[in-house]
């Protein structure tokens, strides 16, 4: 079976000075893939290339071979990709509902909220509630919880765990098995937080000054205590 | 007593249509951050254009829809040839560009049109009825009250109960969230542009057969009394377009009867100067900033 996503030797550069150098990856179906580095190590911008906000220099995207190089941003939708980004994203102006609703409004039929409901009890509460009246766990669910509106086949994740209490981290982490597990979500997750994405990936990549340092099972990068002295600094 | 309601009324009709301008340039300033200086010239060229055809055929109606439909076209024209390209980094250069336009639109009615005040008539009576020996209302009033109520419940509507209205709001607020979404937001930048620039068309319609006619300067103090509006109401609000339309046409209508109509433009540039110094950020502005 070939992978779900597929990213050939991927270059991005702001200006001059590349990014992300010859970055290559799979995910596969039901997988969940964590990307994890420092700071600065391209992170972010894996996921914005990956979600057609930047253009690649060179290298190859494609998801279920379907090539999505070129592919504008707001299309992106359609094949399948959904992009939580950094900060979460939720529209402080509108309501939790109307969030939610955003989400499928790129197809032609109404969308389904009350599955997003009954996954998020505490967003089913604040419906009317606008966006700004949310905290951080309530905002990155609802996030999560638009994402998956959209019914995506690749869930692009970045950062959920920042700035949240380490039982809402646990909590979305669990959740994010618990998706892969039913419905055969994928998933490519950015975190600083080593430990919780690791705990749920499958598979994981250290990113260093946008090259890929290694790839591995999640298990075996968790144990690696080499890698994780260098990179990971824990 | 009979005065003053005669003046409360005109001063309303007045009001609706410096509210339905006024909502124009909320619906822009909240889709683009651009305060439409060019509102007024752009309605004047539709209004000429609906003239036109009412002039060529005989029905007010069909110039009507011409000029509605062209506020449409023009809009959506004037977003995505000039505006669109507009970098707006400052506040400025929008502002600057839309005045260069209103000067454009102004220069080239004048050549086709000429410069002198052209009848515009009116399609329903502007004779008053008498309600106990006071002449209150005529049929171009209620005219006037039922398309600006007309437009805010449609537009209430739209922005409120449908997907379109929802994609269009987010792309104002977030746009590049939305473009995940998948909102095409440049087209909802568009449509937000047609949109106002028809609801300008419809005000202009409006105002002009209570004016000395059709002139390529007509909508100037129709532009000042209705920015007047926005900002006393706030340039985020609806709402506050809509009392604050109210509120300067009251204001107009009891300055130019009690004291004399060439005090009248005078009483609104104060009360315009009144409010940006006291709350700039208007009435009905929510107190907190926008972020995203």
């Amino acid at each position: 079976m070939s992978a779900l996503l597929e990213v050939h030797e991927l270059t991005v550069g702001y200006g001059a000075a590349p990014v992300l150098h010859d970055v290559s990856l799979t995910v596969d179906a039901g997988q969940i893939v964590a990307v994890l580095g420092a700071n600065g190590a391209g992170k972010t911008t894996l996921l914005r290339t990956l979600s057609g906000q930047l253009k690649s220099e060179a290298g190859r995207i494609t998801l279920d071979d379907q090539d999505l190089r070129g592919v504008k941003v707001e299309r992106m939708v359609r094949h399948g990709i959904a992009h939580v980004p950094e900060g979460r994203g939720v529209v402080t102006e509108l309501t939790v509902d109307e969030n939610l609703r955003l989400g499928g409004l790129w197809r032609k039929q109404k969308p389904k909220l009350d599955g997003i409901y009954d996954l998020f009890p505490a967003l089913a509460q604040r419906r009317s509630h606008l966006g700004h009246q949310l905290s951080g766990g309530e905002r990155q669910m609802l996030a999560i919880g638009r994402a998956l509106v959209a019914e995506p086949r690749l869930l692009l994740l970045d950062e959920p765990s920042l700035g949240l209490a380490p039982k809402i981290t646990a909590q979305i982490m669990a959740l994010l098995r618990d998706l892969r597990d039913r419905t055969g979500l994928a998933v490519l997750l950015v975190e600083q937080n080593v430990r919780s994405a690791l705990s749920v990936a499958d598979q994981g990549l250290v990113l260093s000054l946008g090259r890929v340092v290694t790839r591995n099972d999640a298990a075996a990068l968790a144990g690696d205590a080499d890698l994780r002295h260098v990179y990971l600094g824990f | 007593m009979d005065r003053f309601l005669y003046l409360t009324f005109d001063g309303l009709s007045r009001g609706a249509v410096y509210a339905a301008f006024a909502l124009a340039l909320v619906l822009i300033w909240r889709a683009a951050r651009i305060v439409n200086f060019a509102q007024g010239a752009m309605a004047v060229a539709t209004a000429y254009a609906g003239y036109s055809v009412t002039n060529a055929t005989g029905s007010y109606w069909l110039g009507f829809i011409v000029a509605i439909v062209g506020g449409l076209v023009l809009g959506a024209l004037v977003e995505r040839v000039v505006m669109r390209f507009v970098d707006h980094s400052s506040p400025l250069n929008g502002v600057v560009v839309a005045l260069g336009l209103v000067l454009i639109i102004q220069g080239v009615l004048g050549m086709i049109y000429g410069n002198e005040f052209r009848p515009a008539p009116a399609p329903f009576s502007r004779d008053a009825f008498q309600f106990g020996g006071v002449a209150l209302l005529s049929r171009y009033d209620l005219f006037v009250f039922a398309a600006v109520g007309a437009v805010v419940v449609l537009l209430t509507l739209l922005f409120t109960r449908t997907p379109t209205g929802l994609r269009m709001r987010a792309a104002a607020f977030a746009p590049d969230v939305s473009r995940l979404l998948g909102v095409p937001v440049s087209g909802m930048l568009t449509l937000g542009w047609a949109l106002a620039a028809a609801v300008g068309s419809l005000a202009g319609m409006l105002v002009v057969p209570t004016e000395l006619g059709l002139h390529p300067n007509a909508m100037d103090l129709l532009f000042i009394s209705a920015f007047t509006a926005a900002v006393l109401g706030g340039l985020d609000s609806p709402v506050g377009a809509v009392v604050g339309g109210l509120v300067v046409g009251l204001l107009l209508t009891y300055v130019s009867g009690y004291l004399g109509a060439t005090v009248a433009p005078m009483a609104v540039l104060i009360l315009l100067v009144v409010v940006l110094l006291g709350r700039p950020d208007g009435l009905f502005s929510r107190a907190k900033a926008r972020t995203a």
